[in-house]
């Protein structure tokens, strides 16, 4: 992992130092709102319905045990004994009272953290594939490059004030986990016909209220002018991107507006200018990061006691068809912990289960964990001999669920529950769905299936990207929730499209219901997933499904 | 023609602590809607706004909210504010146990 250096320390604390005075000028009175605001944002923290919310960086959602620990220790002593972990790889708190951030912020910087940039019109986390390093199919970790993205794009001075919010995502495997296709810039490692590793560059994707599939700008960039074209990028995003409607303000409406064509010629042309700045630099510091990202010493052991828990404990072997992915090396897994055992607040994990998870990645686990765009843990390298153990564990600390990529695998932004932007509640629909597929037992025969819940048009649910997506709206004063199908967040990224009218609280769960188990009956084998079935048989029958009575009225 | 003036209360977040809070007729910042001024005169309103809003060391982001009169004082009309009163439903923060006993 990436250590801090006197640099990065010194910057970290000093902005802590600068917020504390910030933070005394607001109390006293020296600083109204309107001029703290800014500066309360520039360091992550929001004012939201019931509270302020802290916003920590997860940088490409890499953590150690160590700051695990200190995450369950801010989240006991100045929060609410939880954190919740978001859809960028992030972690936030709901509860801090504002005399206590700098402490929190202190506290960060002690395990070398921090929030800044969690907010504001700047490059915010970097985010990265949350199976870097670890996962069989990938060309080459992501995290190096993410890591110099992030030391490039913090207090960047140009690029502290764009005209929105400016997000970044990088995998380096062919699947696509990191949903680079919907976000500002997506950077995804690929070989050319030379066998040449590089980047193809993607720009202009992301969801909220106008949902777009990123662009290809460039088919191959090498690798060594990653930073001046992002940079070239944000660059002529910076003054192209429009301020006079901030609904219009991403360069996902710059490039379509100007059309992709165009903002190739001029990114093209400012790389060129820019290009001989970066003259060595950023590869020696790349060489020193890279280091830092070296893979651990794999062990050969004997995977045999792990196949006899299999053969001897059904539920061990449930959790491990469904919460393992195939890692690179021979006898090592990938291990998903859920965080969405069914009935839970998806994505929120108390302070004891946080040491919980950091306890088994130092034992087992290299001492890693990450976060998932999709709100849970992983464990990035376990060798299998150690999953009976793990497994033991995570039972006793309930994070033992068994269902990455099903049913109850939601998704759900904070919502209304939490948000001051949100027009509707996500946490309480996802909780009931999750639970009434508990009840009925059906989760493993339905099989692989995104449901994704945004409580807002601004879609921190990722709604638009679900295999079936909620999106909670106001309609004159009462919860509304609109379901759109087919999107998908892969690398054959695409934007669901809506089904009809919304339902109201208590219609939306009997719906989704509904849906599930008419795709049950729609399918031609077991084998085909709720997205293919959508595929191959278009919304019709589905809609036929989520609308009985309007079916029946439009027939007769 | 103009929308008829609808009760209201004058609300924002604490400073300190953030919590949502409503001001009442004597000048109090009270954590329980129930406390809070209902407005049913227009001007009166937006002077009792103006007032609430210059209050920059005690609270943030004050505005007025729709309300209604009820058996024990003011209460929201939409499912935003009704949220506000008693904090999020998916864990028991204490907000919610605070109005329980109270009820």
């Amino acid at each position: 992992m990436y250590k801090y250096n006197d640099f990065d320390e010194g910057f970290v604390r000093s902005r802590v130092a600068q917020f504390r005075g910030q933070v005394e000028r607001r109390i006293d009175g020296s600083l109204t709102e309107d001029e703290f605001k800014p500066l309360r944002l520039m360091n992550g923290l929001y004012l939201q319905l019931h509270a302020y919310m802290l916003r920590v960086a997860i940088p490409y959602g890499t953590l150690n045990s160590g700051q695990m620990r200190q995450l369950a220790f801010i989240a006991d002593k100045w929060d609410k004994g939880y954190g919740h972990f978001t859809t960028r790889q992030n972690i936030q708190y709901n509860w801090p009272k504002l005399p206590d951030v700098p402490d929190m912020l202190e506290a960060l910087a002690d395990v070398e953290m921090h929030a800044i940039q969690t907010s504001g019109n700047t490059i915010r986390n970097v985010t990265a594939d949350h199976f870097a390093g670890a996962a069989a199919d990938e060309i080459e970790d992501p995290r190096p490059y993410a890591e110099l993205l992030r030391q490039w794009s913090t207090d960047h001075a140009e690029f502290q004030f764009l005209p929105r919010k400016f997000k970044i995502a990088v995998t380096g495997a062919a699947e696509d986990r990191a949903v680079v296709r919907a976000h500002d810039i997506g950077l995804q490692i690929v070989r050319n016909d030379a066998g040449e590793v590089g980047f193809q560059v993607i720009v202009g994707g992301g969801l909220g209220r106008t949902p777009m599939v990123g662009k290809v700008i460039k088919d191959f960039l090498p690798k060594e002018d990653l930073l001046p074209y992002c940079e070239a990028i944000v660059s002529v995003y910076n003054l192209l991107g429009r301020r006079d409607n901030k609904y219009k303000a991403r360069i996902k409406i710059t490039v379509h507006e100007n059309g992709l064509e165009k903002i190739q010629e001029l990114v093209e042309e400012r790389f060129a200018a820019i290009r001989e700045d970066f003259i060595g630099y950023d590869q020696d510091l790349l060489k020193d990061i890279k280091k830092a990202f070296a893979a651990p010493d794999f062990a050969q052991k004997s995977t045999d006691g792990y196949e006899a828990a299999r053969a001897a404990n059904p539920a061990f072997r449930s959790w491990t068809d469904t919460n393992l992915s195939a890692h690179r090396a021979e006898g090592y897994a990938i291990v998903s912990v859920s965080i969405k055992k069914h009935g839970a607040t998806p994505g929120d994990a108390t302070s004891d289960q946080m040491r919980v998870l950091a306890d088994l990645a130092q034992q087992y686990g290299h001492d890693e964990l990450r976060i998932s765009h999709e709100q849970n843990v992983i464990f990035p390298h376990v060798h299998k001999s150690d999953l009976p153990a793990i497994y033991a564990a995570l039972r006793e600390a309930d994070l033992a669920t068994a269902n990455i990529g099903l049913v109850s695998d939601i998704i759900a932004c904070p919502g209304m529950d939490y948000c001051a932007l949100a027009t509707a509640r996500s946490i309480p629909i996802a909780q009931e769905i999750a639970t009434r597929f508990d009840e009925l037992k059906i989760e493993h025969d339905i099989g692989a299936l995104k449901i994704k819940i945004s409580g807002c048009i601004n879609a921190c649910g990722h709604h638009h990207v679900g295999h079936i997506g909620i999106l909670g709206l106001d309609r004159a004063g009462v919860e509304n929730y609109q379901i759109t199908l087919g999107g998908d967040g892969t690398q054959t990224t695409t934007i669901g499209t809506r089904a009809g009218p919304g339902f109201s609280a208590e219609e939306i769960v009997p719906a989704i219901e509904r849906l599930v188990t008419g795709y049950l009956d729609l399918r031609e084998n077991p084998e085909e997933t709720f997205l293919e079935a959508y595929r191959r048989l278009g919304m019709e029958p589905f809609k036929a499904i989520l609308y009985p009575a309007e079916e029946k009225a439009d027939a007769a | 023609m103009p929308r008829a003036f609808t009760p209201k209360v004058v609300t924002a977040n604490a400073l300190l602590e953030g919590d949502a809070v409503w001001l009442t007729e004597d000048n109090r910042w009270t954590r329980d809607m129930r406390e809070a001024e209902l407005i049913t005169d227009e001007a009166h309103a937006d002077l009792r706004l103006l007032e609430g809003q210059a209050r920059v060391d005690e609270i943030a982001g004050a505005y007025l909210a729709d309300a209604k009169a009820g058996p024990e004082g003011p209460e929201p009309t939409h499912f935003r504010e009704d949220f506000r009163t008693r904090g999020p439903s998916n864990y028991d923060h204490g907000k919610q146990a605070d109005h329980a006993s109270r009820a």
